[in-house]
């Protein structure tokens, strides 16, 4: 049997008042709003460039390392409190192909420092990735549906793992400077934005990209939005959904790492505490986001990070308490965060 | 009359009880059977956590909630009377206030993550209270005017308490009665105290409600129990009972600082405690402290041993360096997680059950 | 004719806990007729159809589908089986994946529709052969959108915003995206406007035409005996009452020893 295209039905234009897929715009303009309510607080429109770039910066790469935790928990609802141990392999990682490369590294040339880039992503990646393999065989998968279980056990393997982090590269911090040619700024308008934000903000908006295509156009993000909302139903329908999570955890993990890499990037600076650190940004991230949503995550990363540099620059004593301010607030509004992932 | 002073919760294993008999006289009398002060800076932190470990299990092993925000309790109670002693004086007045502060303060906290938060899925709990004490601890080291940094705050105690005052000019079978032995044995009667109230609570009416609600919460929803009446009760309960641990802390330390009680090390170290030590027992609370605090102090100098003995090989000697030993404290977390559910008094009791058949 | 039914149950125990929910079902489904399951709400009829399809193990009993077992024990102890040790009964216990594999597919009580998936997309999961939506066979396409033509017209809105008719249709038609060899349908009727119901009774009643074998568990009489060839009743956890959907609507007294109700009643 041929299988023509079913064209979008014909009555599509004679019935347009059918909308197509409502999205709920109101988290946008709270972003939106949110910039522009701060510019008249910073004062000079260059300052407020430069924190509203660095703060999407930091929003992207914390969406990055928030991603697949969101993910893991909305499609298995296994909450790992263990995923900053990835966030770390990635920023101590980096640190070494860094040192390895360091030829690559000094010399004056664009290209060969991000060679030099590349090479710590796509190891971070594949690290990561493989050993959160390894972490959900050994240490999630006893305890799948048991909540309690899972915090104590998924924290007990970041415990573990941290410390081994500190036995191959020692417990001080390693500096993370950024290659030759990625020093220092470059001026956009008004603002000075440092190279090697721009490029982990170039990315981090690939990896956007990539994990937004996946997640809408392929049969196997069709999957897991479909897992999320109701993993039995998956399995009647003849998928074998448990597969399909050890994969989602492994990609996980790795962007997990991706995002501690570009972390380590932008501070310049790994320290051991740094999966605790990202941690707790990352919980607040995805109470405000929502639960299970990557949309969700995307946006709530996005106002943390734009949030923490605005108060960071306005009120610096305050930084810490503007995330929780702002997690505070999202939920008096919506409690169940932006994009509440409805189940069933 | 012993049975009812641990409101007939008893140990139900003859090594339990033979354990905790140790553990109280050697408690009790570390003054005099252990000379030195690190010993009695040792056994004054075992007790300190043992009402730590023990309010945090009536939270998680009793009523089956999982709290981050424990350790903010333990700090609140500290500060307060670093505080009330720093900027009022070193009188019992003083110390007093700052503790009754403090309770207040931790009431009012507990009262609003409870209501606020209780509401919602345990996950979001556990991860907002994760949040909540992570800013309080940088709230404590910021505002340096008020709590003193990062630096935190050393201040004087009552002069009752104080190192120097000697009460006989003669030492007493290897102790010197001074202050120092005076605030030992105060913070050693209120922590019995503690534990015999949480034993109390625990065997009440209200305790086996809790236990009832961890279980099958729908259940006890279903039958009448209003969930989040209890649930806000016990984690009121458990953030008192912090704050006086915290208060005895910085009685004990003449000091207090963001990280003496407010680190998540510690709130790890409590959940290795109440984990390893067996959940919803409170005496599991008392023999993981002790195992605990008597590893961090005695196993880390046992770990120097081996590490000399592996200096040459590479790997080797950096998993057995005495900084690593929160490694071996991890893996044995996580093999209690999944082998010994019921942690070390789980294992004595089935141990003593088994026995009589024999 | 005494054909081998296409799906039948032995004697099946099942346990959710503590709870004993069926007390030793007896069922069996011939091919290509409509076998109606009714009784009264916690009779144990939407357990029955969880059990066939893995979503609950079976304590005890067989559950065979076309000569295979795909549920069940081995050999089952006396009809008072005590929950069975999880190990155990996944000896002879397929995985939902696996049964729906061999041509099972399911409509549950809440439809199990994706809300925030689009009504093609729902479409697509459901079509295991289909990578993208172009790939869907286009010819059964336009046959579901005559017997469903709500789909057509929402076909890329979110599955979520249709009406509770709209999404039982929805369900219905994901279950047949492509051709099964059994349909187990758990009360479709549910919650339904009367003039939905009839859309409903006329969809099913051209889905009957094409043979399809179809265990359908319902609470509204109209509709079982509309669509149904055979039926089957159950009360406690039993079946008590088996036969031909013919006898029983011409027999009122029957009907209300059995249901209690008639058929007048429910109308």
């Amino acid at each position: 049997m041929t299988t023509t295209t079913p064209a979008a039905p014909a009555s599509a234009s004679a019935t347009d008042a059918v909308p197509r897929r409502a999205f709920d715009i109101r988290p946008i303009v709270l972003v939106v709003a949110i910039a522009l309510a701060a510019w008249p607080f910073v004062g000079s429109s260059s300052t407020w460039l430069t924190l509203t770039i660095a703060g999407l910066a930091m929003g992207m790469i914390v969406f990055i390392a928030a991603s697949g935790l969101t993910l893991v928990f909305g499609l298995m609802d296994v909450l790992n409190f263990g995923h900053s141990l990835f966030i770390a392999l990635g920023a101590f990682l980096a640190t070494t192909v860094f040192a390895a490369m360091g030829g690559a590294a000094s010399a004056p040339s664009i290209g060969a420092n991000l060679g030099v880039v590349a090479v710590a992503v796509l190891a971070a990646m594949a690290l990561a990735g493989t050993i959160g393999l390894g972490f959900e065989r050994v240490i999630v998968r006893p305890v799948y549906g048991q909540h309690l279980k899972q915090i104590l056990v998924t924290i007990g393997g970041a415990i573990i793992g941290e410390e081994l982090i500190k036995v191959v590269w020692g417990p001080a911090q390693i500096p993370l400077p950024p290659p030759e040619a990625l020093r220092g700024s470059i001026l956009i308008g008004e603002a000075s934005v440092e190279k090697l934000r721009l490029v982990a903000v170039v990315i981090g908006l690939v990896v956007l990209a990539t994990l937004l295509w996946t997640l809408n156009r392929t049969k196997i993000g069709l999957l897991i939005r479909a897992g999320v909302q109701d993993r039995e139903m998956v399995e009647s329908l003849g998928y074998r959904i448990r597969r399909l999570f050890v994969g989602v955890f492994a990609a996980g993990s790795a962007l997990a790492g991706l995002g501690g890499c570009l972390w380590g990037m932008n501070q310049q600076i790994v320290i051991p505490q740094i999966g605790g650190q990202v941690n707790v940004l990352l919980f607040i991230v995805l109470i405000i986001g929502g639960l299970g949503s990557t949309v969700g995550c995307l946006f709530g990363a996005l106002l943390v990070g734009l949030v923490t540099n605005y108060v960071g620059f306005l009120a610096p004593k305050l930084a810490m308490f503007s995330s929780i301010g702002l997690m505070v607030a999202i939920l008096l509004w919506r409690p169940r965060g932006l994009y509440p992932v409805v189940n069933r | 009359m012993l049975a009812r002073l641990v409101s007939h919760d008893l140990p139900k294993s003859r090594w339990l009880a033979i354990a905790l008999v140790a553990i109280v006289a050697a408690l009790a009398l570390t003054p005099f059977i252990f000379p030195g002060t690190k010993a009695l800076n040792v056994a004054a932190k075992v007790i300190v956590f043992i009402v730590l470990a023990a309010s945090f299990d009536l939270l998680l092993g009793y009523t089956g909630i999982v709290s981050f925000a424990h350790t903010m309790f333990f700090g609140i109670g500290a500060y307060g009377v670093a505080i009330a002693a720093t900027r009022i004086g070193a009188t019992w007045p003083a110390l007093a206030l700052g503790a009754i502060c403090a309770l207040a303060v931790s009431l009012v906290l507990s009262l609003v993550i409870g209501l606020f938060s209780l509401r919602v899925r345990a996950i979001f709990f556990a991860m907002i209270t994760l949040a909540v004490a992570s800013a309080f601890a940088t709230l404590a080291s910021q505002l340096s005017d008020f709590t003193g940094g990062e630096d935190g705050l050393t201040f004087k105690v009552p002069e009752a308490l104080q190192p120097g005052t000697e009460y006989a000019a003669e030492p007493f079978l290897g102790a010197s009665i001074d202050g120092r032995l005076v605030t030992y044995y105060l913070i050693f009667v209120v922590a019995v105290v503690l534990v015999l109230a949480l034993l109390r609570i625990v065997n009440s009416p209200f305790g086996r409600v809790l236990q009832a609600i961890r279980e099958n919460d729908f259940r006890a929803e279903a039958i009448g129990y209003r969930t989040v009446v209890y649930r806000t009760l016990a984690s009121v309960a458990s953030a008192l009972f912090a704050t006086v641990a915290g208060v005895l802390l910085a009685l004990w330390l003449r000091y207090n600082g963001p990280d003496t009680t407010l680190s998540f090390e510690i709130m790890l170290d409590v959940l290795l405690i109440v984990v390893i030590g067996g959940m919803g027992t409170i005496y599991g609370a008392v023999v993981g402290s002790v195992l605990l605090v008597l590893a961090q102090n005695y196993l880390q100098d046992l770990m120097k041993l081996a590490a000399a003995a592996v200096q040459n090989v590479p790997v080797v000697s950096q998993i057995v360096s005495p900084d690593r030993w929160l490694l071996w404290l991890g893996i044995l977390f996580v093999l209690s997680v999944y082998y010994f559910p019921a942690g070390v008094v789980g294992r004595l009791r089935s141990i003593g059950k088994r026995a009589p058949s024999r | 004719m005494t054909a081998t039914p296409l799906l039948s149950l032995a004697g099946v125990h099942t346990h959710i806990g503590a709870y004993h929910i069926l007390h030793g079902v007896d069922l069996d489904v011939a091919a290509g007729e409509v076998t109606m399951l009714l009784g009264r709400n916690g009779a144990g009829k939407t357990t029955t159809l969880r059990t066939i399809m893995g979503l609950w193990a079976a304590s005890a009993g067989r559950v065979v589908f076309d000569g295979r077992q795909i549920g069940g024990r081995a050999a089952t102890a006396a009809a008072t089986a005590r929950p069975a040790p999880a190990k155990s009964a996944a000896q002879s216990q397929l995985l939902t994946p696996a049964i729906a594999d061999l041509g099972i597919a399911y409509v549950p009580e809440n439809m199990g529709i994706f809300s925030d998936l689009t009504v093609a997309e729902n479409m697509l999961l459901a079509a295991r052969s289909a990578r993208r939506l172009e790939q869907l066979d286009a010819a059964r396409l336009d046959w579901l959108f005559g017997l469903f033509p709500a789909l057509k017209k929402f076909w890329l809105y979110p599955a979520g915003k249709l009406s509770g008719g709209q999404k039982q249709m929805l369900a219905i038609a994901r279950a047949i995206v492509e051709p099964r060899r059994l349909l187990l349908i758990d009360e479709p009727s549910k919650g339904l406007a009367p003039a939905i119901v009839q859309n409903l009774i006329a969809a099913l009643r051209e889905l009957k035409r094409t043979q399809t074998t179809i265990l359908l568990v319902e609470q509204n009489f109209a509709v079982a005996q509309a669509l149904g060839d055979r039926v089957a009743v159950m009360d406690d956890g039993r079946i008590v009452h088996r036969g031909a959907m013919a006898e029983l609507a011409a027999d009122e007294a029957l009907q209300h020893r059995l249901l209690g109700l008639s058929l007048a009643a429910h109308q």
